[in-house]
């Protein structure tokens, strides 16, 4: 029940919000003023506003923060997804657990991204800065006034409850409790990268000083959205219980999209920064990968797309956040079509060069995300077309996505070694040839020993490109070649960027062993008596007993399964249901032993009372997923390469100074 | 290298990606396709061999668990109120699946007119119905939105009893 200080504390934070939202629209419209007129003092305000705004989204998420950890019941938000009996941890994370509240941790995210520009972009040049800070709170302001008119988190309720509704339990859990957080800094973070397009336009005006300032921004999200997707992938695997990483379901989708797109971005701005090319490419690479991460978020929140994960089926909000998508993406795609053509054309080069491997690496990452585009929006245009209720499901990816992920692998490992400008395949494939027979001896291995032609390959051009990877960095340090103190000596004052896009390209190689192995997976259905054997995969699975467990505020069912081989007790699991009586539901927690090269999963079903003296059965699903925990291990092996590229000493000291408005050939248009 | 040859470089490489894109996806659409089936309309229309998403109600006190070589298997009747259709399905049944609620089996029907299910999806609460499975109740005249609410899930086996005695299954 409300307590007395704590009464207007819901209030002050839908004021902060309204105050934000206030906020944002001066952040974009001053300093857009300013940068136009070219008034210095007018274009200052950008940095303070965004700060502002972010101080004030701080404080309304604060608000509401104390207002779930004291069970403000009298809140409508809190009141249909919190409970008394709800651990502490869960009353934090259950904040961003419900519609409403993701909202807001959205814009927190977003006003973030914007103080962080205001914070550590002092060496932009003011225009520019400006714009960039203008466009940020333009987004950040729709995203508000959504906030306000169609998902207030503060709206109260009277009478207030004396219990709450409870959390879906199946959000109850520590991988999905941090997952939308880092999922959505990454979607959030290629509004920054959008941004810079945006302004870049309005200055008519992209160089490869340009090109240094977006990198770190994209590279930072891209690190985001990597883990997000992996943590997200990692949640359905150990909790929804059906043995799966990844279900083509289009909220999965909604989140590779933009990863895919930003991964080219990633590159293409590389090309940018070093050789002044692909210029208008990369405006609109940045500009496509926060619309596909906006669009995200709209599949996600309208219902249009029906899904496991989604908890808001409204369809005013859809309405609201399409006019929202319509007015972001048609807007910037607008100046997009009208500003473009008089950017400057960059460097010439050859085909068979660094940019040309680049250009091959964006072309297929593309082709991939239209692919999956295509295949997640067609349904609901189907259904709106001809009537007719469809699903495109795995069989269509593994289709598609898999044969055009293949030469993106055979390619990725030659394109780092390739010089820019103009390169010969001849020497770079004879620096290569120990991690081309490397990767040709582990694919007639797989070949042999694994089931299906795509899991070789597959596995045959993971081992190529992580040993060409090391074979990258092994040329840089000439080892081998000199004394190895003189080597080491190389190796530490390599740039961190080449070390980082060779272990995310390594990182790349885990993920793909992970997902070769995962095709490879065994499971076995069983009902059992408690003391019957099962021999599965090599490993014999003893079913001990199956007992009452009681919980925080929930009751438990729990399997004692021994695993043995060869006669020595490998792992003892506990897969359990677990019965919430403030929903009357059950949720099954999986049981897993890894021992990183495979994973042992268990999953209790239903028990059945024995008839006429038999004892009681319970139905047992039993699998043995191999290289399953190297999918995500690779997912953090890459965001690690991210990371460890954006601590590079370029970036850090990062101060380019811009060639002089004479020497660039397209003039300031704005 | 000059800037036209480049540009058509590019436009060759662009053409061959997105041309593969096109082929693979429209190869796979021909073949990969899930239609969602009412009951009435896979009886109507026997698709054999042919993996479809079949939804409607679980008719309650039909579901049957039995096992086989130690493998559990269900059997429960699956209607839109006009017609029944027994489905099977070798697993564990999901969660939230409940007899009078609303159910996805992904599968296809098998020569002895049951449907063999390789997937059992109920992924909703009992207040939420899946957005195709509202859509063919009302394609089957049961319900119309026009005139309020879905009717209460229990009473779309009372519907279906006529259907289920000419079965007689």
């Amino acid at each position: 029940m409300p307590n007395g200080p704590s009464l207007n504390i819901p209030e002050l934070g839908h004021f902060a919000l309204a105050l934000a939202c206030c906020l944002a629209l001066a952040q974009t419209v001053l300093p857009l003023i300013g940068a136009h007129r070219r008034e210095i003092r007018l274009m200052a305000t950008a940095p303070a506003l965004a700060l502002g705004q972010l101080g004030a989204l701080a404080v309304s998420f604060l608000c509401l923060a104390q207002a779930a950890i004291t069970d403000d019941f009298s809140v409508q938000n809190i009141a249909e997804n919190s409970a008394v009996a709800k651990p502490l941890l869960y009353k934090i994370t259950g904040i961003w657990g419900n519609h409403e509240g993701s909202i807001l941790l959205w814009c927190l995210i977003l006003a973030l991204c914007g103080g962080a520009v205001a914070a550590f972009g002092r060496n932009l040049p003011a225009g520019l800065r400006a714009r960039v800070i203008a466009v940020l709170g333009g987004t950040a302001a729709g995203f508000e006034l959504f906030c306000l008119t169609t998902s207030n988190p503060f709206d109260r309720i009277w009478p207030a409850p004396m219990d709450g509704q409870g959390m879906n339990p199946l959000l109850q859990d520590p991988g999905l409790a941090f997952h939308p957080p880092i999922l959505y800094t990454g979607y959030v973070g290629f509004a920054v990268p959008f941004a810079f397009a945006v302004a870049a336009l309005l200055e008519g005006r992209v160089d490869a000083a340009w090109g240094r300032w977006v990198r770190p921004w994209a590279v930072g999200a891209w690190c985001f959205l990597t883990c997000g997707i992996a943590l997200g992938s990692w949640w359905s695997y150990y909790v929804l219980g059906w043995g799966g990483y990844w279900f083509w379901d289009p909220v999965e989708n909604a989140s590779l999209l933009p990863w895919l797109t930003g991964t080219a971005l990633v590159h293409s701005a590389i090309v940018v920064e070093k050789r002044e090319a692909l210029k208008i490419w990369t405006v609109l690479l940045a500009i496509g990968t926060f619309s596909l991460s906006l669009s995200g978020t709209f599949l996600v929140r309208s219902g249009i797309l029906n899904s496991v994960h989604a908890f808001a089926n409204d369809p005013a909000r859809g309405v609201f956040i399409l006019g929202l998508l319509g007015l972001v993406i048609g807007g910037s795609l607008l100046l997009f079509a009208l500003r473009a053509p008089r950017l400057a054309a960059g460097g010439i080069f050859a085909p068979l060069s660094r940019e040309g491997a680049l250009v091959l690496n964006n072309i297929l990452l593309c082709s991939i995300c239209a692919v999956v585009l295509t295949g997640t929006m067609y349904p609901p245009f189907a259904s709106l077309l001809f009537g007719a209720t469809i699903s495109v499901g795995k069989p269509f990816f593994d289709a598609t996505a898999a044969p055009m992920a293949i030469p993106l692998f055979a390619v990725m490992a030659i394109g780092p070694m390739m010089p820019w400008k103009r390169a010969h395949l001849a020497p770079v494939l004879t620096r290569l040839w120990w991690a081309a027979l490397g990767g040709l001896f582990a694919g007639l291995w797989a070949a042999i020993g694994l089931r299906g032609l795509l899991p070789a390959l597959a596995f045959g051009f993971a081992v190529w490109v992580i040993l060409a990877a090391g074979a990258d960095i092994a040329q840089r340090i000439q080892m081998f070649r000199l004394p190895p103190s003189q080597s080491w000596r190389r190796a530490r004052t390599l740039p961190r960027a080449a070390l980082g896009a060779a272990i995310a390209h390594a990182g790349v190689g885990v993920t793909v062993i992970g997902l070769a192995g995962m095709s490879q997976a065994a499971h076995r259905i069983v009902e059992v008596h408690a003391g019957d054997t099962v021999d599965m995969a090599g490993y014999q699975w003893r079913l001990v007993d199956v007992a009452d467990a009681p919980g925080p505020n929930y009751t438990a069912r729990v399997a004692t399964l021994v695993i043995s081989r060869h006669g020595h007790t490998v792992a003892v699991l506990h897969p359990s249901k677990r019965t919430f009586a403030s929903q009357s539901t059950t949720t099954t927690e999986v049981a897993i032993h890894t021992n990183l090269i495979t994973d042992l999963y268990a999953v209790l079903g239903d028990e059945h009372r024995g008839v006429a003296g038999q004892p009681d059965t319970a139905v047992l699903r039993l699998h043995d997923n191999w290289l399953a925990p190297w999918m995500w291990l690779g997912a953090l092996v890459m965001a690690i390469g991210g990371a460890l590229s954006l601590s590079d000493r370029r970036i850090r000291v990062g101060a380019p100074r811009r060639a002089t408005a004479g020497l660039s050939v397209g003039g300031r248009l704005a | 290298m000059t800037r036209k040859s480049r540009r058509l470089w590019l436009l060759v490489a662009c053409g061959i990606g997105l041309g593969s894109a096109s082929a693979l996806a429209l190869d796979a659409f021909s073949a990969n396709i899930v239609f969602f089936v009412a009951p009435s309309q896979l009886l109507a229309t026997p698709a054999n061999g042919r993996t479809v998403r079949l939804g409607g109600m679980v008719v309650a006190g039909s579901l049957h668990e039995a096992h086989r070589s130690g493998e559990p298997v269900a059997q429960f009747q699956v209607t839109d109120g006009q017609k029944a259709v027994q489905v099977r399905y070798a697993g564990i049944l999901p969660d939230l699946f409940r007899e009078g609620q609303s159910v996805v089996a992904l599968g296809e029907l098998a020569s002895d007119g049951t449907f063999a299910a390789s997937e059992v999806l109920a992924k909703h609460d009992e207040t939420y119905m899946p957005k195709e499975v509202a859509e063919a109740l009302r394609k089957s005249g049961k319900w119309n939105p026009k005139f309020g609410p879905a009717p209460s899930a229990a009473s779309w086996n009372r519907m279906s009893v006529k259907t289920d005695t000419t079965r007689g299954s």
